[in-house]
Protein backbone atom coordinates (compact mmCIF):
# COMPACT_ATOMS: atom_id res chain seq x y z
CA UNK A 1 0.00 0.00 0.00
CA UNK A 2 1.47 3.33 -0.98
CA UNK A 3 2.09 6.16 1.40
CA UNK A 4 3.20 4.25 4.45
CA UNK A 5 5.87 6.06 6.39
CA UNK A 6 7.56 4.36 9.25
CA UNK A 7 10.21 5.53 11.62
CA UNK A 8 11.51 2.92 13.95
CA UNK A 9 14.50 2.39 16.17
CA UNK A 10 16.71 -0.51 15.23
CA UNK A 11 19.49 -1.78 17.51
CA UNK A 12 22.78 -1.46 15.65
CA UNK A 13 26.21 -1.69 17.22
CA UNK A 14 26.69 -1.76 20.99
CA UNK A 15 25.75 1.56 22.64
CA UNK A 16 24.20 2.77 19.40
CA UNK A 17 20.71 3.00 18.00
CA UNK A 18 20.07 3.86 14.37
CA UNK A 19 16.93 5.31 12.91
CA UNK A 20 15.36 3.63 9.90
CA UNK A 21 12.83 5.61 7.87
CA UNK A 22 10.86 3.84 5.21
CA UNK A 23 8.22 4.63 2.64
CA UNK A 24 6.64 2.30 0.15
CA UNK A 25 4.65 3.22 -2.95
CA UNK A 26 3.42 1.51 -6.12
CA UNK A 27 6.35 2.50 -8.31
CA UNK A 28 9.12 3.05 -5.82
CA UNK A 29 10.09 2.77 -2.19
CA UNK A 30 12.81 4.23 -0.06
CA UNK A 31 14.49 3.76 3.24
CA UNK A 32 17.40 5.26 5.11
CA UNK A 33 19.73 3.36 7.37
CA UNK A 34 23.27 3.98 8.55
CA UNK A 35 23.41 7.24 6.66
CA UNK A 36 22.53 5.71 3.30
CA UNK A 37 19.23 6.43 1.58
CA UNK A 38 18.16 3.68 -0.80
CA UNK A 39 15.57 4.43 -3.48
CA UNK A 40 14.18 1.23 -5.00
CA UNK A 41 12.33 1.28 -8.32
CA UNK A 42 9.76 -1.49 -8.71
CA UNK A 43 7.15 -0.67 -11.30
CA UNK A 44 6.44 -3.44 -13.83
CA UNK A 45 7.62 -4.15 -16.43
CA UNK A 46 10.76 -1.98 -16.29
CA UNK A 47 10.07 1.17 -14.24
CA UNK A 48 8.58 3.19 -17.10
CA UNK A 49 8.30 6.78 -15.94
CA UNK A 50 4.74 8.06 -16.21
CA UNK A 51 2.54 10.33 -14.13
CA UNK A 52 2.17 7.87 -11.22
CA UNK A 53 5.93 7.33 -10.96
CA UNK A 54 6.52 11.07 -11.20
CA UNK A 55 4.15 11.74 -8.30
CA UNK A 56 6.07 9.27 -6.16
CA UNK A 57 9.42 10.73 -7.25
CA UNK A 58 8.11 14.14 -6.18
CA UNK A 59 7.23 12.69 -2.79
CA UNK A 60 10.72 11.25 -2.63
CA UNK A 61 12.52 14.55 -3.28
CA UNK A 62 10.30 16.24 -0.70
CA UNK A 63 11.25 13.57 1.83
CA UNK A 64 14.87 13.77 0.70
CA UNK A 65 15.17 17.26 2.18
CA UNK A 66 14.37 15.83 5.59
CA UNK A 67 16.53 12.72 5.20
CA UNK A 68 19.60 14.64 4.00
CA UNK A 69 20.42 15.68 7.54
CA UNK A 70 20.97 12.07 8.57
CA UNK A 71 22.55 10.74 5.37
CA UNK A 72 25.75 11.02 3.39
CA UNK A 73 24.80 8.91 0.37
CA UNK A 74 21.87 7.99 -1.84
CA UNK A 75 21.69 4.79 -3.88
CA UNK A 76 19.10 4.38 -6.62
CA UNK A 77 18.49 0.88 -7.97
CA UNK A 78 15.83 -1.27 -9.58
CA UNK A 79 14.20 -4.45 -8.33
CA UNK A 80 12.93 -5.28 -11.80
CA UNK A 81 14.64 -8.13 -13.65
CA UNK A 82 14.63 -6.39 -17.04
CA UNK A 83 16.72 -3.51 -15.87
CA UNK A 84 17.12 -0.17 -14.17
CA UNK A 85 14.52 1.79 -16.14
CA UNK A 86 13.21 1.65 -19.71
CA UNK A 87 12.51 5.39 -19.77
CA UNK A 88 9.37 7.45 -20.23
CA UNK A 89 6.02 5.67 -20.33
CA UNK A 90 5.46 6.14 -24.06
CA UNK A 91 2.06 4.44 -24.00
CA UNK A 92 0.76 6.90 -21.43
CA UNK A 93 2.34 9.80 -23.30
CA UNK A 94 0.73 8.72 -26.57
CA UNK A 95 -2.69 7.96 -25.09
CA UNK A 96 -2.86 11.21 -23.15
CA UNK A 97 -1.78 13.28 -26.12
CA UNK A 98 -4.43 11.57 -28.28
CA UNK A 99 -7.16 12.57 -25.87
CA UNK A 100 -6.58 16.31 -26.39
CA UNK A 101 -5.82 18.80 -29.14
CA UNK A 102 -2.23 19.48 -30.13
CA UNK A 103 -1.73 22.68 -28.15
CA UNK A 104 -3.17 21.10 -25.00
CA UNK A 105 -0.98 18.02 -25.53
CA UNK A 106 2.15 20.17 -25.80
CA UNK A 107 1.11 22.10 -22.71
CA UNK A 108 0.65 18.83 -20.81
CA UNK A 109 4.04 17.55 -21.95
CA UNK A 110 5.69 20.80 -20.90
CA UNK A 111 4.12 20.56 -17.44
CA UNK A 112 5.31 16.95 -17.08
CA UNK A 113 8.83 17.87 -18.20
CA UNK A 114 9.05 20.82 -15.82
CA UNK A 115 8.02 18.58 -12.93
CA UNK A 116 10.48 15.81 -13.74
CA UNK A 117 13.27 18.33 -14.34
CA UNK A 118 12.64 19.71 -10.87
CA UNK A 119 12.95 16.20 -9.40
CA UNK A 120 16.13 15.36 -11.31
CA UNK A 121 17.69 18.76 -10.60
CA UNK A 122 17.15 18.20 -6.87
CA UNK A 123 18.74 14.75 -7.07
CA UNK A 124 21.59 16.15 -9.19
CA UNK A 125 22.34 18.91 -6.67
CA UNK A 126 21.54 16.98 -3.48
CA UNK A 127 24.15 17.50 -0.73
CA UNK A 128 24.91 13.79 -0.69
CA UNK A 129 26.94 11.51 -2.89
CA UNK A 130 24.44 9.88 -5.20
CA UNK A 131 24.98 6.51 -6.85
CA UNK A 132 22.92 4.83 -9.57
CA UNK A 133 23.39 1.06 -9.31
CA UNK A 134 22.19 -0.14 -12.70
CA UNK A 135 21.63 -3.40 -14.53
CA UNK A 136 19.94 -4.36 -17.79
CA UNK A 137 17.92 -1.78 -19.68
CA UNK A 138 18.94 1.79 -18.80
CA UNK A 139 17.23 3.66 -21.60
CA UNK A 140 15.94 7.15 -22.27
CA UNK A 141 14.48 8.61 -19.08
CA UNK A 142 16.11 5.82 -17.09
CA UNK A 143 19.49 6.80 -18.48
CA UNK A 144 18.64 10.41 -17.58
CA UNK A 145 17.83 9.43 -14.00
CA UNK A 146 21.21 7.67 -13.77
CA UNK A 147 22.96 10.73 -15.26
CA UNK A 148 21.55 12.91 -12.48
CA UNK A 149 23.57 10.82 -10.01
CA UNK A 150 27.22 11.47 -9.14
CA UNK A 151 28.37 7.92 -9.88
CA UNK A 152 27.02 5.11 -12.03
CA UNK A 153 27.94 1.60 -10.98
CA UNK A 154 26.93 -0.88 -13.65
CA UNK A 155 26.35 -4.60 -13.74
CA UNK A 156 28.16 -5.91 -16.82
CA UNK A 157 24.77 -6.71 -18.36
CA UNK A 158 23.67 -3.05 -18.22
CA UNK A 159 22.87 -1.34 -21.51
CA UNK A 160 22.55 2.40 -22.07
CA UNK A 161 20.66 4.10 -24.85
CA UNK A 162 19.00 7.32 -25.93
CA UNK A 163 16.58 6.01 -28.57
CA UNK A 164 14.56 9.24 -28.80
CA UNK A 165 15.77 10.35 -32.22
CA UNK A 166 14.49 7.06 -33.57
CA UNK A 167 11.02 8.34 -32.62
CA UNK A 168 11.52 11.88 -33.92
CA UNK A 169 12.28 13.29 -30.48
CA UNK A 170 15.19 14.24 -28.29
CA UNK A 171 15.74 13.18 -24.67
CA UNK A 172 13.58 15.45 -22.53
CA UNK A 173 14.42 14.68 -18.90
CA UNK A 174 17.70 16.61 -18.90
CA UNK A 175 19.82 13.99 -20.64
CA UNK A 176 21.45 16.21 -23.22
CA UNK A 177 22.83 18.93 -20.90
CA UNK A 178 24.00 16.28 -18.42
CA UNK A 179 25.69 14.20 -21.11
CA UNK A 180 27.39 17.36 -22.42
CA UNK A 181 28.52 18.17 -18.90
CA UNK A 182 29.95 14.72 -18.27
CA UNK A 183 31.30 13.46 -21.62
CA UNK A 184 33.18 14.57 -24.70
CA UNK A 185 31.00 16.02 -27.44
CA UNK A 186 31.93 13.32 -29.99
CA UNK A 187 30.60 10.68 -27.62
CA UNK A 188 27.45 12.70 -26.99
CA UNK A 189 26.87 12.95 -30.73
CA UNK A 190 27.41 9.22 -31.16
CA UNK A 191 24.90 8.31 -28.45
CA UNK A 192 22.26 10.85 -29.43
CA UNK A 193 22.50 10.98 -33.21
CA UNK A 194 22.70 7.22 -33.78
CA UNK A 195 20.31 6.24 -30.98
CA UNK A 196 22.34 3.06 -30.54
CA UNK A 197 22.68 1.24 -27.26
CA UNK A 198 26.04 0.59 -25.65
CA UNK A 199 27.04 -1.97 -23.05
CA UNK A 200 28.56 -1.30 -19.63
CA UNK A 201 32.13 -1.91 -20.77
CA UNK A 202 31.81 0.65 -23.54
CA UNK A 203 30.04 3.03 -21.14
CA UNK A 204 33.00 2.78 -18.78
CA UNK A 205 35.49 3.33 -21.62
CA UNK A 206 33.79 6.59 -22.56
CA UNK A 207 33.74 7.82 -18.97
CA UNK A 208 30.08 7.38 -18.22
CA UNK A 209 30.33 4.52 -15.75
CA UNK A 210 32.47 4.55 -12.64
CA UNK A 211 32.65 0.80 -11.98
CA UNK A 212 31.61 -2.28 -13.94
CA UNK A 213 30.84 -5.29 -11.76
CA UNK A 214 29.59 -8.85 -12.26
CA UNK A 215 25.99 -9.78 -12.87
CA UNK A 216 23.81 -8.97 -9.88
CA UNK A 217 26.63 -7.17 -8.06
CA UNK A 218 25.85 -3.49 -8.73
CA UNK A 219 23.90 -2.88 -5.53
CA UNK A 220 26.54 -4.60 -3.40
CA UNK A 221 29.26 -2.49 -4.99
CA UNK A 222 27.19 0.68 -4.51
CA UNK A 223 26.69 -0.14 -0.83
CA UNK A 224 30.42 -0.77 -0.40
CA UNK A 225 31.13 2.60 -2.04
CA UNK A 226 28.59 4.33 0.20
CA UNK A 227 30.19 2.72 3.26
CA UNK A 228 33.57 4.11 2.21
CA UNK A 229 32.12 7.61 1.77
CA UNK A 230 30.85 7.56 5.34
CA UNK A 231 34.47 7.85 6.52
CA UNK A 232 34.83 11.29 4.92
CA UNK A 233 33.95 14.63 6.48
CA UNK A 234 30.43 15.32 5.24
CA UNK A 235 30.79 19.10 4.89
CA UNK A 236 33.94 18.64 2.80
CA UNK A 237 32.23 16.08 0.56
CA UNK A 238 29.29 18.44 0.03
CA UNK A 239 31.60 21.39 -0.76
CA UNK A 240 33.65 19.26 -3.18
CA UNK A 241 30.54 18.08 -5.01
CA UNK A 242 29.22 21.61 -5.35
CA UNK A 243 32.58 22.73 -6.79
CA UNK A 244 32.96 19.74 -9.15
CA UNK A 245 29.43 19.37 -10.47
CA UNK A 246 27.73 22.43 -11.94
CA UNK A 247 24.04 22.10 -12.75
CA UNK A 248 23.42 23.37 -16.33
CA UNK A 249 20.08 25.03 -15.50
CA UNK A 250 19.97 27.24 -18.59
CA UNK A 251 20.58 24.37 -20.99
CA UNK A 252 18.10 22.20 -19.13
CA UNK A 253 15.42 24.83 -19.74
CA UNK A 254 16.40 25.05 -23.41
CA UNK A 255 16.05 21.29 -23.69
CA UNK A 256 12.44 21.54 -22.50
CA UNK A 257 11.74 24.21 -25.12
CA UNK A 258 13.27 22.16 -27.92
CA UNK A 259 11.45 19.01 -26.84
CA UNK A 260 8.11 20.82 -26.85
CA UNK A 261 8.79 22.33 -30.29
CA UNK A 262 9.57 18.89 -31.68
CA UNK A 263 6.68 17.21 -29.89
CA UNK A 264 4.22 19.26 -31.92
CA UNK A 265 5.49 17.78 -35.21
CA UNK A 266 3.46 15.12 -37.07
CA UNK A 267 6.54 12.86 -37.24
CA UNK A 268 6.45 12.37 -33.47
CA UNK A 269 2.81 11.35 -33.42
CA UNK A 270 3.41 8.88 -36.25
CA UNK A 271 6.53 7.49 -34.59
CA UNK A 272 4.87 7.09 -31.21
CA UNK A 273 1.80 5.48 -32.76
CA UNK A 274 3.89 2.89 -34.61
CA UNK A 275 5.86 2.14 -31.46
CA UNK A 276 2.86 1.91 -29.14
CA UNK A 277 0.66 -0.07 -31.50
CA UNK A 278 3.38 -2.52 -32.54
CA UNK A 279 2.92 -6.10 -31.44
CA UNK A 280 6.17 -7.22 -33.05
CA UNK A 281 8.87 -8.83 -30.97
CA UNK A 282 11.07 -6.03 -32.28
CA UNK A 283 8.95 -2.90 -31.75
CA UNK A 284 9.07 -0.11 -34.28
CA UNK A 285 12.37 1.69 -33.96
CA UNK A 286 13.78 2.79 -37.34
CA UNK B 1 40.51 -16.05 -36.00
CA UNK B 2 37.28 -17.95 -35.42
CA UNK B 3 35.44 -19.44 -38.35
CA UNK B 4 31.78 -18.53 -38.89
CA UNK B 5 30.81 -22.04 -37.80
CA UNK B 6 32.71 -21.62 -34.52
CA UNK B 7 31.07 -18.25 -33.94
CA UNK B 8 27.67 -19.74 -34.64
CA UNK B 9 28.30 -22.62 -32.27
CA UNK B 10 29.36 -20.25 -29.50
CA UNK B 11 26.27 -18.11 -30.05
CA UNK B 12 24.05 -21.17 -29.69
CA UNK B 13 25.86 -22.15 -26.47
CA UNK B 14 25.54 -18.65 -25.02
CA UNK B 15 21.86 -18.36 -25.93
CA UNK B 16 21.10 -21.79 -24.49
CA UNK B 17 22.89 -21.01 -21.24
CA UNK B 18 21.42 -17.53 -20.84
CA UNK B 19 17.83 -18.48 -21.56
CA UNK B 20 18.16 -21.87 -19.86
CA UNK B 21 17.22 -24.09 -22.78
CA UNK B 22 18.96 -27.17 -24.09
CA UNK B 23 21.45 -26.32 -26.84
CA UNK B 24 20.20 -29.34 -28.79
CA UNK B 25 16.85 -27.60 -29.14
CA UNK B 26 18.42 -24.69 -30.99
CA UNK B 27 19.38 -24.74 -34.64
CA UNK B 28 21.18 -22.10 -36.73
CA UNK B 29 18.16 -21.11 -38.79
CA UNK B 30 15.71 -20.90 -35.91
CA UNK B 31 13.82 -17.67 -35.35
CA UNK B 32 15.28 -16.95 -31.93
CA UNK B 33 12.34 -14.79 -30.89
CA UNK B 34 10.05 -17.78 -31.33
CA UNK B 35 12.38 -20.56 -30.24
CA UNK B 36 13.51 -18.78 -27.10
CA UNK B 37 10.16 -17.05 -26.55
CA UNK B 38 11.83 -13.67 -26.05
CA UNK B 39 10.94 -10.08 -26.88
CA UNK B 40 13.12 -7.19 -27.99
CA UNK B 41 14.18 -6.19 -24.45
CA UNK B 42 15.28 -9.74 -23.68
CA UNK B 43 17.15 -9.80 -26.97
CA UNK B 44 19.22 -6.90 -25.66
CA UNK B 45 20.45 -9.22 -22.91
CA UNK B 46 21.58 -11.66 -25.56
CA UNK B 47 23.27 -8.84 -27.48
CA UNK B 48 25.18 -7.79 -24.34
CA UNK B 49 26.21 -11.39 -23.67
CA UNK B 50 27.49 -11.70 -27.23
CA UNK B 51 29.36 -8.37 -27.14
CA UNK B 52 31.01 -9.31 -23.85
CA UNK B 53 31.91 -12.79 -25.06
CA UNK B 54 33.27 -11.83 -28.49
CA UNK B 55 34.67 -8.44 -27.39
CA UNK B 56 32.89 -6.63 -30.19
CA UNK B 57 30.43 -3.77 -30.44
CA UNK B 58 27.33 -4.51 -32.41
CA UNK B 59 25.07 -1.50 -32.93
CA UNK B 60 21.51 -2.65 -32.32
CA UNK B 61 20.27 -1.03 -35.53
CA UNK B 62 22.40 -3.54 -37.46
CA UNK B 63 20.24 -6.23 -35.94
CA UNK B 64 16.94 -4.76 -37.13
CA UNK B 65 15.21 -7.57 -38.99
CA UNK B 66 17.71 -10.20 -37.85
CA UNK B 67 15.89 -13.06 -36.20
CA UNK B 68 17.96 -16.20 -36.83
CA UNK B 69 21.23 -17.34 -35.27
CA UNK B 70 23.05 -17.82 -38.59
CA UNK B 71 22.52 -14.22 -39.73
CA UNK B 72 23.45 -13.02 -36.26
CA UNK B 73 26.69 -15.02 -36.48
CA UNK B 74 27.49 -13.32 -39.79
CA UNK B 75 27.01 -9.88 -38.21
CA UNK B 76 29.39 -10.76 -35.38
CA UNK B 77 31.90 -12.41 -37.68
CA UNK B 78 32.12 -9.17 -39.67
CA UNK B 79 33.34 -7.37 -36.56
CA UNK B 80 35.88 -9.91 -35.26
Amino acid sequence: MPGITKDKKVPAAKHETRTVSQWSGNALSWGVADGVIELRLHRTPCNELGSASLEELEQFVTALEGMQAEAHALIIYSEMKLGFCAGADLRELYQRSQAMDKSQAVKGVRHFLERIHRVLNLIDAAPLTTIAAVHGVTFGGGFELALACDLIIADKMARFCFPELRLGLIPGFGGIPRLKRDLGNAVVRDLLLTGRSVNATKAQQIGLVSQVVGEGEALRAARATAAQLKKFDHATAVAAKKFIKPIPYEELQREIELFCDLFASPAVEAGLRKFVESTDAQPYLP
Amino acid sequence: MKTTDQTLDEILSLAAAHFKVSKEKLSPDDDFFQTLGIDSLQTLDLLTKLENHFHVELPDYELQGVSDFRTLAGKIQARL
